[in-house]
């Protein structure tokens, strides 16, 4: 007999019965030549839309599409961290939906994605920092989601590795925490997810790459042109980050997205010896400690537009200085792995959701350096959209017409992201 | 890392440089016949393709001169350094093997 729930009970009967007792998390279909719904992109946004489309909605008939392997993109190259601490309302409610979402995620999912408040500091290096802080809190305040201005002396006591002294190359004046903000697991989050779709009737195909889409004389979108022949469905959804603006000229249509290099780095594993999340926004370096103890570095983008998953020499070279100069007793760490991911970057840095110029076909991309914190959202957004024809009321401010509305979201400038 | 040659200065390491996104966008006009639409195109919409970029660069640590440089942004191979008035060597797309 095959075991698909997971518990500690099921594992304990595992060590007895063997580990091939054990089912895989997901099949591995062929596709069909029709679906009801096809999502193009399996990573976690791709994947969420599908659990939720076919969870909340009841949509049966769904396939995602993934040029490679699942949560092998952005979803897989990032630096984990989960918080909502965005200064305009739409955003507060919409990374908040997100957090909240994760709260509940390992028991909905029946999958583990550790996902861990440990909570995030912002540092504040000078008086400007300090003072745009205050706004920023308070903004935050106002809009429901609880951070707070915490002093020197707490954030010596939280973050004991941090060059505190009056010498410090970038001296703490003070900064701010968000209690609720975290890590999870990545990679769980698109296996988790994939596992639930999959159990839910999804067919999740991998290495199958969209190369064109086909469409009706009135011009509605009626199916995709695939590296494994056409499939077919009246209902398509782009969920594909740093590739977006590719497929939407495939589609006919341009979107404002250009696409970086965003890198992360990872240490071989520590003692313990970061228990939060710190950002700097002098540097816009941040880091974190993993629960295998390897340090997750981020920072900032590559200095111009790139598809290259590798990431380049001189940004290393900033992003490790700072830690070096920020973190003196890690000077001489060494690194496991450097990679970088593909990121969709928008003029106001908020995301795209909802329709395109073309009928039939949805997006959710311009998460930027984002988009990992947003996944459940996202997923139920587009999930929603899809499945009523309207976009969910969260989703409403981020459509593409705000570019020439006018109506954007600028949270570029609003919350210091450092592009 | 990069090595740039500045039309003026000759090659240098990137770090000298910034660039300045997508070059040979037109501002449309005159003002009172653009569509919110087109205004839109010109001020958020940007090729950004996987291949060939046709791109502004600023030697910002040098001779604070802007020019025109095509590079690949799979490889990013430079194919050619170019003036800020000449137009974009196109002919290089269809050589470009990538």
């Amino acid at each position: 007999m095959s075991i698909q729930h997971y518990s500690g009970w099921n594992v304990i009967r595992s060590g007895f019965g063997g580990p091939e007792r054990w089912r895989p998390a997901w099949r591995n279909p062929e596709p069909k030549s029709r679906y009801d719904v096809v999502i193009i992109g399996g990573g976690g946004h791709g994947l969420a839309t599908a659990y939720y489309l076919s969870r909340t909605y009841g949509i049966k008939n769904i396939a995602v599409l993934e040029k490679g392997w699942i949560g092998g993109g952005n979803t897989g190259r990032n630096t984990t961290v989960i918080r909502s601490n965005y200064y305009y309302r739409e955003s507060a409610d919409l990374y908040d939906f997100s957090i909240k979402l994760y709260e509940g995620l390992s028991k909905e999912l029946n999958y583990n994605v550790m996902f861990s408040q440990r909570g995030m500091i912002a540092l504040a290096h000078s008086k400007h920092d300090l003072d745009s802080m205050q706004r920023w809190v308070g903004a935050m305040g106002l809009n429901g989601v609880d951070t707070e201005i915490i002093g020197r002396e707490e954030i010596a006591r939280r973050v004991p590795i941090l060059d505190m002294s009056a010498h410090a190359r970038y001296p703490v004046l003070g900064g701010f925490m968000q209690k609720r903000a975290g890590t999870a697991r990545h990679d769980a989050v698109a296996w988790g997810y994939a596992r639930a779709a999959d159990s839910l009737g999804v067919d999740i195909i991998q290495q199958c790459e969209v190369t064109g889409f086909r469409r009706d004389a009135d011009g509605s979108i009626s199916g995709v042109e695939t590296s494994r022949g056409f499939i077919g469905s009246r209902k398509v959804a782009l969920a594909v980050a740093g590739h977006s603006t590719e497929l939407a000229n495939k589609a006919g249509f341009r979107l404002p997205v250009t696409s970086y290099a965003l890198q992360a780095f990872v240490t071989e594993p520590l003692k313990p010896v970061l228990d939060t999340v710190v950002l700097s926004l002098a540097t816009g370096v941040y880091l974190s400690q993993s629960d295998k103890g390897g340090l997750v570095i981020g920072g900032s983008l590559d200095l111009y537009p790139s598809y290259a998953q590798r990431g380049n020499i001189p940004t290393v070279r900033s992003v490790l200085g700072a830690v070096a100069e920020q973190y003196p007793s890690l000077g001489r760490v060494r690194f496991l792995r450097q990679w970088a991911g593909i990121v969709d970057i928008v003029t106001d840095s908020s995301p795209i959701l909802g329709a395109t110029p073309v009928p039939g076909l949805l997006i959710n991309c311009g998460w930027g350096t984002g988009g990992f914190k947003a996944i459940p959202a996202g997923g139920t957004l587009l999930a929603h959209h899809i499945a009523t024809g309207e976009p969910h009321p969260l989703a409403r401010p981020f459509s593409l017409e705000r570019f020439s509305t006018g109506a954007l979201i600028d949270e570029a400038a609003g919350s210091g992201i450092a592009h | 890392m990069l090595l740039i040659s500045c039309p003026w200065c000759g090659p240098r390491e990137e770090l000298e440089f910034r660039c300045g996104g997508e070059s040979h966008i037109q501002r449309p006009g005159p003002c009172e016949s653009v569509s919110d639409e087109r205004w839109s195109d010109y001020l958020f919409t940007r090729k950004n393709p996987k291949g060939l970029h046709y791109e502004r660069w600023l030697h910002a640590f040098g001779c604070r001169r802007w020019f025109n440089v095509a590079r690949h942004t799979a490889t990013h191979r430079i194919e050619a350094v170019y003036a800020m008035h000449e137009p974009a060597p196109i002919h290089l797309e269809q050589g470009n093997v990538l």
